[in-house]
């Protein structure tokens, strides 16, 4: 371990026991203005000259454009892409071989791919001025066929997407370990199984105000993302500008999960708008666009063999992953970071000597895919953990059982996986065990034999997952894709009066990271967190950073406030030395004073002098003075492993097909945790989006393309009465790798709960034959498999 | 999401409303709470010249009991019915109704005529008050008339509102205290529209019944002699003699292809049964 000397893993911090540093279960400073509805998004922000923009979007899922027809009285207030002279389509490349292109032009040119593609963009002073324009505006669209079936894509005469390609499949991969070596075992299982396409659904949606100042030369972009120097340098491309002569600003952002991260047509059109006309314009995105044209994820379909001893032990795993990638690759994330990150993910916590996984990035007529919280990891967890519990089944064994005589063991960590995933700490089984008595399979089982009076069923699920974060320049320089973390960096500043402000290149959209950053550098400076700001969301405020995705910020944002702060701390050392009259060697830094023997100064009054009255600093002062910006990376930088077990209890009525959720066990080590409130918040906010993904959130789609799930009446997303009160317990297990131990944990608790949730469904219904293998499990889905078995009974007696 | 242009009016009795939308040769829309013409509204999916706002008319706020039945003004909202700021003849049941339509948001601007109007399959009013034997008054500027709930519901979102009609009043008859009241809904989650309704008023000592299956694609399937349900005859023992075959064939006929479908209309009519209670 390089720096082992600087990190410290033990539970050694001083000021998380006082009740502001790592450890604290401090309330978030933000809340006070976001909860009383003093926060400022985008849709906030009010400018001079501000005009609006409605897009004219494809109605057809795919089809040729022949025509735009624009009503004499709006010319010059509707934009197409022949207006927009020299702007680039967005390309998102992966260095993976095989990999094809799709460019993504701004406005529709030639095709449109997918419903809710932009295609005009119409300019008015109110947004439903905007709309009546973009509402005259008619298209002459030659309807081809719509490709809409991912697997039906794959096959040899499939209509195509880009028809250059010859096919449909943006990337093949295929990832193999001596697969021949599984195919003896005894217990061998095939299914297929499938998790719907989702939509994110941040309670915020995306927005845009762009405006240029002639004074600095200057694009501004006020845009919620979660990733604004990336959106910087992907709008840089597209627009042939300068970086410089770009600033993005991203306010308060109501929630990201990946939909932010990402470089928007949208954007692109409003930055060349506001140079066109020279006055600020707006777009602010509405649930329809949302769901119909934008934020789409998580579609996966597996055709997965399980190959295991009859004691339960794994012995390999097959699987052929396909992922319904979209019409287009996203920036910067691509068009396959979810599919070929199957391949490497899909061992999950477990051990196996065989494994082969085939996975295909597919193009559609539908929405580009995005990373959505859990990337890839929800569903290969609801597959993987689904297959163990047909193999608990089959060898007769409590699925609890299967899962601890195959998960990775505490002695044998760090430890590589059969992908060569290496894991930093942790103790699996014991998180296992843990939710396993804290749900209490036996007083169920008993439940179950006597049997429910109400005509309902009860079950019980567990699963587990590991969480791999903060993965960086080892990992991603792998990928290709336009965007590679590489140090994270973060400037720390002394005030005059003795308050701190702290710069760092990452977003908060929900993850408290005033509070938890604020407390990362009270651990180290000791200064009281209500002086601490932290100043992020801005290209011109803050250090470069790929921004806040990979549950990363914590990790990366967290180490490099800490070294920054440990430079400045340095720095006061020194000042306050002087002013004691002391060696510097025989003073320490403690609670926000220089100590000596003698006595001690304040940080306040080391800041002063430095700023007030050079005059009494001394000779040798560095000249940089109280403002430090310091890059850091963790000792090891393929990432930090965080993992829980989740166990959940349902009843499920066979008849009518609801499912209630009677209780819910979350075991979650997430490392060394800065702010344990806030963790939990991540846990229970992701177990929401989890249970939608579980039981409600579905874009389906019909023959001819259309999305089917266009307003939040259709889209169903859970709510607090859908979410039951988790019962959440934490492991501290330190990564080895980072300050203070800290381990990303921002995706996991949407990982867990599907997989959890529909064991339990299938546990409950197992009795009467019924095995759902597909998300969300729907009413009509749980009662259509109850009369199917029923049938099959029937026939079969 | 902005509507496209319509006048607003805002009448401050019945008779200038009434003549507002006559005047407008059916290119109207009345909105009350806006619960559902709002979102329409704002999807475009209506595009009407004008709107008339009916949410000043004093006289359609009113609810009493009167000729031995309790008459509901239209603009009483569904939170006025579960809070009891309404008269009741019904023994709680329709309070039960109020208290489950969507959300508390929902209940507090959204009024029974509203709802009625919108004849939306999957609300509760259309089955509920069906199930209840309850009847609509519409009025025009050409005079009023009177007509039972499953008469009134014509379609998915079609009601027998001609142009310029407007529903003034609900009238809903006194449940007798022998009268077993059974309402069950599924929904996906609380506060959403429901995917199947079963509504039951069993009167074993009158030897009658009233059934109605709801939230399928068309109208309620509204039994008003529902003795065949029961196998051929309403007693005491109705809820053992429910025959779910007659359910589904009912629902068959209705055009209901989906046998899943079926099953769950079924399963929660046979819930609407079993918890049939006076």
């Amino acid at each position: 371990m390089k720096e082992g000397a600087e990190v410290r893993n033990e539970r050694e911090f001083p000021h998380g026991k006082s009740g502001q540093g790592v450890g604290a279960r401090l309330p978030r400073k933000e809340d006070d203005r976001l909860m009383r509805g003093r926060g400022q998004y985008v849709a906030d922000i009010r400018l001079a000259g501000l005009q609006d923009v409605a897009f004219v979007r494809s109605p057809m899922a795919h089809a040729r454009i022949r025509g735009i027809h624009v009503p004499e009285r709006y010319r010059g207030s509707v934009f197409t892409a022949a207006d927009l002279v020299g702007i680039k389509p967005i390309r998102a490349v992966s260095g993976l071989p095989g990999f094809k292109i799709s460019e993504q032009p701004v406005l529709a040119t030639g095709k449109v791919r997918q419903v809710g593609e932009l295609v005009a963009m119409c300019l008015a002073p109110t947004r439903a001025e905007a709309e009546d324009i973009a509402a005259s505006v008619t298209l002459d669209l030659e309807e081809l066929p719509a490709i809409t079936d991912m697997l039906k894509a794959r096959e040899p005469g499939s209509a195509l997407v880009h028809e250059h390609w010859g096919d449909n499949v943006f990337l093949e991969t295929n990832y193999e370990v001596d697969i021949s070596a599984a195919l003896d075992a005894p217990i061998k299982l095939t299914r297929e199984i499938s998790t719907a396409r989702q939509c994110m659904s941040p309670l915020e949606g995306r927005g845009v105000v762009a405006t240029f100042e002639r004074r600095l030369d200057q694009l501004t972009l006020h845009s919620a993302a979660q990733m604004p120097h990336i959106t910087r340098s992907g709008l840089a491309e597209c627009l042939g500008m300068e970086e410089g002569q770009i600033r993005i600003i991203s306010p308060d952002v109501g929630g990201g999960f990946g939909h932010k991260g990402i470089l928007l047509p949208e954007e692109v059109c409003l930055s060349w708008l506001t140079m066109q006309r020279g006055h600020p314009v707006r777009w602010t995105e509405d649930r329809r666009e949302h769901l119909v044209a934008s934020s789409n994820c998580r579609e996966h379909h597996y055709k997965i063999t399980v190959y295991a001893d009859r004691d339960g032990t794994l012995r390999g795993i097959d699987c052929e992953a396909t992922v319904d990638s979209g019409a287009y690759s996203s920036y910067p994330f691509s068009a396959c970071l979810e599919a070929a990150q199957v391949a490497s993910i899909l061992p999950g916590p477990y051990k196996m000597p065989a494994y082969r996984c085939r996975t295909f990035s597919v193009a559609t007529n539908k929405c580009p895919i995005l990373p959505y919280r859990g990337v890839a990891r929800t569903g290969v967890c609801f597959a993987l953990e689904l297959m163990l519990d047909l193999v608990a089944a089959e060898a007769g064994l409590e699925p609890g059982e299967v899962r601890l005589r195959n998960l990775v063991l505490p002695d044998e960590m760090p430890f590589d996986n059969i992908t060569r995933k290496h894991f930093d700490s942790g103790d699996y089984p014991e998180a296992m065990r843990r939710a396993l008595a804290a749900i209490d399979i036996a007083s169920i089982r008993a439940k179950q034999s006597q049997g429910e009076t109400d005509g309902r069923r009860i079950g019980v699920g567990v699963s587990i997952y590991c969480e791999q974060a903060a993965h960086g320049t080892s990992v991603y320089s792998g990928w290709g894709i336009p965007m590679v973390p590489g140090h994270e960096q973060a400037s720390a500043r002394l005030t005059p009066d003795g308050g701190l402000e702290l710069r760092v290149g990452v977003h908060s959209h929900g993850q408290g990271m005033e509070t938890t950053l604020a407390q990362v550098a009270h651990e180290m400076l000791g200064i009281d967190v209500a002086k601490i700001r932290i100043i992020l969301g801005d290209t011109a405020m803050t250090p470069y950073s790929t921004g806040t995705w990979g549950s990363r910020s914590m990790v990366m944002a967290g180490g490099a406030v800490a070294t920054a702060c440990r430079e400045l701390g340095e720095r006061a050392l020194r000042i306050g030395a002087k002013l004691l009259q002391h060696d510097p060697a025989s003073v320490v830094l403690q609670n926000g004073e220089v100590r000596g023997v003698n006595g001690s100064v304040s940080i306040q009054t080391i800041a002063h002098t430095w700023y007030r009255r050079p005059q009494d600093l001394p000779a040798d002062v560095d000249p940089g003075g109280l403002e430090v910006t310091q890059g850091y990376k963790p000792v090891r930088d393929s990432g930090t492993f965080s993992y829980a077990a989740h166990a959940a209890v349902v009843a499920v009525d066979p008849d009518v097909g609801e499912v209630e959720i009677l209780d819910y066990v979350i075991v979650e080590d997430g490392g060394v945790l800065v702010n344990p409130l806030v963790v939990d918040g991540q846990i229970y906010g992701g177990l929401a989006q989890g249970i939608g993904t579980a039981l409600y959130e579905e874009m389906p789609f019909d023959a001819s393309g259309q999305p089917l799930a266009t307003t939040l009446a259709d889209y169903l997303l859970p709510g607090a009465t859908e979410v039951p009160a988790a019962r959440l317990d934490h492991m501290e297990t330190p990564s080895p790798y980072t300050q203070f131990g800290v381990k990303g944990i921002g995706e996991g608790g949407a990982i867990a709960p599907p997989a959890a949730i529909a064991n339990a469904v299938n546990d409950a219904l197992r009795p009467l034959g019924v095995e759902l293998m597909q998300s969300p499990i729907t009413p009509h889905r749980v009662v259509e498999a109850v009369l199917a078995a029923r049938t099959a009974e029937r026939s079969a007696a | 999401m902005k509507p496209a242009p319509f006048r607003y009016e805002r009448p401050r009795d019945l008779n200038a409303a009434l003549s507002m939308l006559a005047a407008s040769s059916g290119f109207a829309k009345i909105i009350a709470g806006g619960q559902s013409l709002g979102p329409m509204l704002n999807l475009r999916l209506v595009q009407p010249e004008l709107i008339v706002d009916i949410s000043g008319l004093a006289e359609l706020k009113r609810a009493e009991i009167s000729g031995g039945e309790l008459v509901l003004g239209a603009l009483v909202t569904h939170a006025d019915i579960e809070d009891g700021r309404t008269a009741d003849v019904t023994r709680g049941a329709m309070r039960a109704v109020a208290a489950n339509i969507a959300y508390r948001a929902v209940r507090n601007r959204g009024t029974i005529g509203g709802s009625l109007s919108h004849a939306d399959p999957a609300a509760d009013w259309i089955s509920s008050l069906a199930a209840l034997g309850a009847r609509v008054t519409l009025r025009s500027l050409a005079g009023a008339r009177t007509m039972a709930i499953e008469a009134f519901v014509v379609g998915a979102l079609e009601s027998a509102l001609q142009a310029g009609e407007i529903v003034e009043a609900i009238h809903v008859p006194v449940r007798a205290a022998s009268a077993h009241w059974g309402y069950a809904k599924s929904c996906r989650k609380t506060g959403e529209f429901a995917h199947a309704i079963g509504a039951v008023l069993v009167d074993p000592s009158a030897a009658s019944a009233r059934i109605v299956i709801g939230a399928i694609d068309t109208t309620p399937i509204v039994v008003t002699d529902a003795a065949e349900l029961f196998g051929g005859r309403i007693a005491a023992d109705y809820k053992q003699r429910f025959d779910a075959r007659v359910a589904d064939a009912l629902l068959t006929k209705a055009g209901i292809d989906d046998a899943t479908q079926r099953h769950i209309h079924v399963s929660v009519l046979k819930r609407a049964v079993l918890e049939a209670a006076a």
